[in-house]
């Protein structure tokens, strides 16, 4: 008869101790969870990703429902157990259900630190524990600008800097002198404490809460000397309690957290505790390495093997705030007995420290370079001595030895029980058995076989150099196509990037995300330029020397080196001023071809780039702007005349393409855009192979998208029927910006959104009314900026330089 | 060698090019990102593209045309594509820029 396993808590410990019990006693037990918070078990380390827009919830999920029903684990999502009765061998929820036990495995957590102030519990004042909290803080970081955090340790700085990526105004109280102190010594705090002030979070140390101000919600933090710092959102990060009452109310032994022997057994015999609410050798953890080793330890005495026994060891800490790195290992308090190696190099930004006992490391401090992180908890861990590298020790392990070493060489030269990964224990032997054993070839599969850099992530690029080490010449690490040769990152992981570090130019994104060359070349410098250009209106200054020819003059090149104009007709309507405006122009500067588009306005080609400006001068007293014919941007709006004239036509196709045009003009796209509105489904303006189409009905307008009529062929996807006219650019301009900030460079409308799925598009663009709203507001905010005309501008005398010889050298000088 | 003054450095924007106009044609003036000037025919070696209308990178140039790119050192094509564009030789003094134009002169003479 199977037995029954009963799990109170649903968090990553007791996840990771039934994968390990499933593997080793598969049909064992019958399981059943009560889990507190409604939903399945997720990374808590990667709440912090999520608050900052790195990562989405899905993103972090480690087991999702289908693994909970192929285990056959029923699982209470939303209970909280308020009882266990330990004679009867049952716990009892808060919804009512009453569950029998054969062993109980508690993994309750912790419960955040409240400060017992005045205005503790006003609304707007929340800890930072789990998804909930996570959301909570977002949802007051759309709608509120000020945000005090009260702790300065990891989950302090985490928040911070998440609720900053978040454009809230931070403010970081912290009691202590330096930030982190638990893991970090007060130079390397100090680093810390500067990078993040220079990321615009403000930083009190030395500051002791008095209370939470505020009537009905928080509005402030009040100082014990008397200073008041307003604030919309408190976040209390002052420290976490194991969560124990439950265990203390069944009689179990409590002390600080819930005692367990070195197998996990608490004093009754058939209840195990794991994770941040057990108390193991004295000790009560928070980080996951150790919280994943009781698991796997819980896991065998569960399953009769009674041999695992838990060791405590020190865990390094990282802090997981992008661009910032950090390392601490150990004990790292000063003494008499001890000595210590500093490495300081403020210009850089890299503060290394090792403390040493007796010639053997105990522990170590690295900011700003980290790589070595992990060769020195080896060191430390193995209690290696190290008088003969002593000289050199600091500089790492590229550099004991002679030569340095490349990185690949220093991974070849770890042993096999060197710990890869310290989330989750995993030392390099484990990884290349597995590599070898399983055949794997990509970094995922290594990171379902092993978990090695499947939580925080960073030690991804050893485990890649692992993966290299293993399979040699067979490794195609290719997943993501870099965006061209100056790095090995993909569009879609630079675009997260500028946005997730907040970079603002074309130097700070090739500095911060370590491009191989000086400054770029002609495929990543547009690409670039745009990013910047859409993500940063108003505040990032175009680059003109990163544009393609065409966008730095505003006119297409052609092959003889003259150019072509083609000014706005918009809606592909004229008149016979704007005619004969042109006719005259052509005369003027004997343009020798003009021609019609298929965009429905008139080309004028064969122009000398001198003579562009006073073209344009000429063109722009008739009242005609840029057409943008040459722009990565919005080209033309074609139209039917509607029912201003054909018989057929049901709505005014011919005002609303000019309408939209005259909206969108100036935008700048990943791709040229190309537009069209048909007044009735005959559909003479071709609306059903362009970009983005209209197609009218007496009902209203039907938007179409994702045409081409190119080096492909293909029709339209129908997003969906509005009613009315301002519905209709409302869609229209929500789905243009979706595009324009999550595509990639030259990457086309239906490119695009056949990589993210049509459906993803119409859900929103057209059902989610807040996010088309919010779309639709980040264009208009853009278009403040970027609806200027560009050939007035120029006519004005704007980058006079790029259309006039620099010198005229005549036969006679030359000659001299 | 004969130096012909054409114009100061800062005419030239940093990654970006000017002409002057010679007898012999249109000659390209590069100013890159670290404020070294090259001097290239303004006549790619593919399919006579101005180059001095490209995108600066390093010390190289991609025409506008068909994105060939061009050393701006040596004057020859990088990558698989192979072709060749007369260099000439430049120097900034003060601020100043001369070209030499040499051969021109002898040509001319």
């Amino acid at each position: 008869m199977t037995e029954k396993l009963v799990i109170i808590g649903n968090g990553m410990a007791p996840g990771r101790m039934l994968e390990h019990l499933f593997e080793r006693a598969p049909d064992r037990y019958e399981v059943t969870i009560f889990n507190a918070e409604p939903r399945v078990n997720y990374d808590r380390i990667m709440l912090s990703p999520v608050l900052s827009g790195e990562k989405e919830y899905e993103q972090i999920i480690i087991h999702g429902d289908g693994w909970y029903i192929k285990h056959g684990i029923t699982l209470y999502k939303g209970h909280r157990i308020v009882a266990i009765d330990r004679s009867a061998k049952t716990v009892t929820s808060d919804q009512g259900v009453t569950a029998p036990y054969d062993k109980l495995v508690i993994a309750t957590g912790s419960v955040p630190f409240i400060l017992p102030v005045p205005g503790n519990n006003l609304p707007g004042v929340l800890s930072y524990r789990d998804l909930d909290d996570v959301n909570a803080m977002l949802l007051a970081a759309q709608s509120r600008a000020k945000a005090v955090v009260i702790g300065g340790g990891l989950l302090g700085l985490e928040a911070a800097a998440g609720l900053s990526a978040r454009d809230m105004d931070v403010t970081v109280v912290h009691l202590m002198p330096t930030l982190m102190e638990r893991q970090l010594d007060p130079a390397a705090g100090y680093m810390l404490q500067r990078e993040l002030e220079s990321r615009g979070i403000k930083i009190i140390t030395k500051a002791e809460t008095k209370a939470v101000l505020g009537d009905r919600r928080a509005e402030g933090v009040e100082l014990a000397d008397g200073r008041i710092i307003p604030a919309n959102l408190v976040v209390m990060a002052a420290g976490i309690r194991p969560s124990t009452g439950l265990a203390q109310d069944a009689g179990l032994a409590i002390q600080r957290g819930i005692l367990v022997d070195d197998g996990m057994h608490t004093s009754d015999p058939d209840i195990f505790a794991i994770g941040e609410c057990a108390e193991v050798g004295g000790h009560v953890y928070g980080l996951v390495a150790p919280l994943y080793e009781m698991a796997r330890i819980a896991a065998a005495h569960i399953t009769g093997d009674t041999s695992p026994r838990f060791v405590h060891n020190d865990t390094p800490t990282k802090l997981k705030v992008t661009g910032i790195d950090l390392f601490s290992l150990g004990d790292f308090a000063d003494g008499d007995d001890r000595q210590e190696i500093v490495l300081r190099d403020a210009e850089a930004g890299v503060y290394k420290r090792l403390i040493l006992k007796e010639n053997r490391i105990i522990g170590t401090v690295l900011y700003g370079e980290t790589s070595d992180g992990a060769w020195f908890n080896d060191l430390k861990k193995r209690e290696v001595d190290i008088t003969e590298m002593r000289d050199t020790l600091i500089f790492g392990q590229a550099y004991q030895g002679g030569a340095p070493l490349d990185p690949m060489a220093a991974v070849a030269a770890l042993p096999d029980d060197a710990e890869i990964c310290g989330c989750n224990g995993v030392c390099k032997g484990k990884i290349v058995d597995t590599i070898k054993a399983k055949r794997l070839s990509s970094l995922d599969d290594v990171r379902a076989h092993t978990k090695a850099s499947a939580s925080c992530g960073s030690c991804t690029g050893l485990v890649e150099q692992v993966l290299r080490l293993t399979l040699g010449d067979a490794y195609n690490p290719a997943a993501v196509q870099p965006m061209c040769g100056c790095t090995d990152l993909g569009h879609d992981e630079v675009r997260r990037l500028i946005k997730a570090k907040g970079l603002k130019t074309i130097y700070a994104v090739m500095q911060e995300l370590e491009w191989r060359t000086s400054c770029g070349c002609a495929k990543c410098r547009p690409a670039l330029n745009y990013y910047l250009v859409c993500d940063w209106p108003g505040e990032y200054a175009d680059d003109y020397q990163s544009r393609f020819i065409n966008e730095r003059v505003h006119a297409n090149i052609q092959k003889d080196g003259t150019y072509s104009v083609v000014p706005r007709m918009w809606g592909g309507v004229t008149s016979a001023t704007e005619l004969r405006a042109i006719a005259d122009v052509v005369d003027k500067f004997n343009i020798p071809t003009v021609k019609v588009t298929g965009g429905q306005r008139i080309d004028m080609l064969g122009i000398k780039k001198e003579d562009l400006p006073a073209v344009w001068a000429d063109l722009g007293r008739a009242g005609f702007v840029s057409g943008h014919a040459y722009a990565k941007g919005l080209r033309t709006v074609k139209t039917c005349v509607g029912s201003d004239w054909c018989r057929f036509g049901t709505q005014d196709s011919t005002g609303l393409g000019i309408r939209i045009e005259k909206f969108m003009w100036g935008s700048w796209t990943p791709a040229k855009v190309k537009m069209a509105v048909s007044g009735c489904p005959r559909n003479c303006a071709e609306a059903t192979c362009k970009d983005v189409g209209v197609i009218c009905v007496d009902s209203g307008f039907e938007i179409h998208f994702a045409g081409a009529a190119g080096l492909d062929i293909k029709g339209t996807e129908v997003l969906g029927l509005v009613k009315t006219e301002d519905e209709a650019l409302e869609v229209i301009v929500a789905l243009v910006q979706m595009y324009r900030e999550q595509a990639r460079y030259l990457e086309r409308i239906y490119k695009w959104a056949k990589r993210i799925g049509i459906d993803e598009v119409r859900r929103q663009t057209l059902e989610d009314a807040e996010r088309r709203i919010a779309y639709f507001g980040r264009f208009v905010h853009s278009q403040k900026f970027a609806q200027v005309d560009p050939w007035s501008e120029r006519v004005s005398g704007l980058h006079k330089h790029e259309f006039r010889p620099l010198a005229a050298v005549p036969l006679t000088q030359a000659a001299e | 060698m004969h130096w012909t003054a054409i114009g100061t450095l800062s005419d030239i924007p940093q990654r970006g090019a000017r002409c002057i106009e010679t007898p012999e044609g249109k000659i390209a003036i590069f100013r890159t990102g670290d404020n070294r000037v090259f001097a290239i025919d303004d006549h790619c070696p593919h399919k006579g593209g101005p180059l001095s209308q490209g995108i600066v990178h390093g010390a190289s140039v991609t025409c506008p045309l068909h994105s060939w790119v061009i050393s701006l050192e040596t004057g020859k094509a990088l990558g698989a594509d192979e072709g060749c564009v007369r260099t000439i030789p430049v120097k900034v003094e003060d601020g100043k820029l001369y070209v030499a134009l040499n051969l021109n002169a002898e040509r001319a003479a």
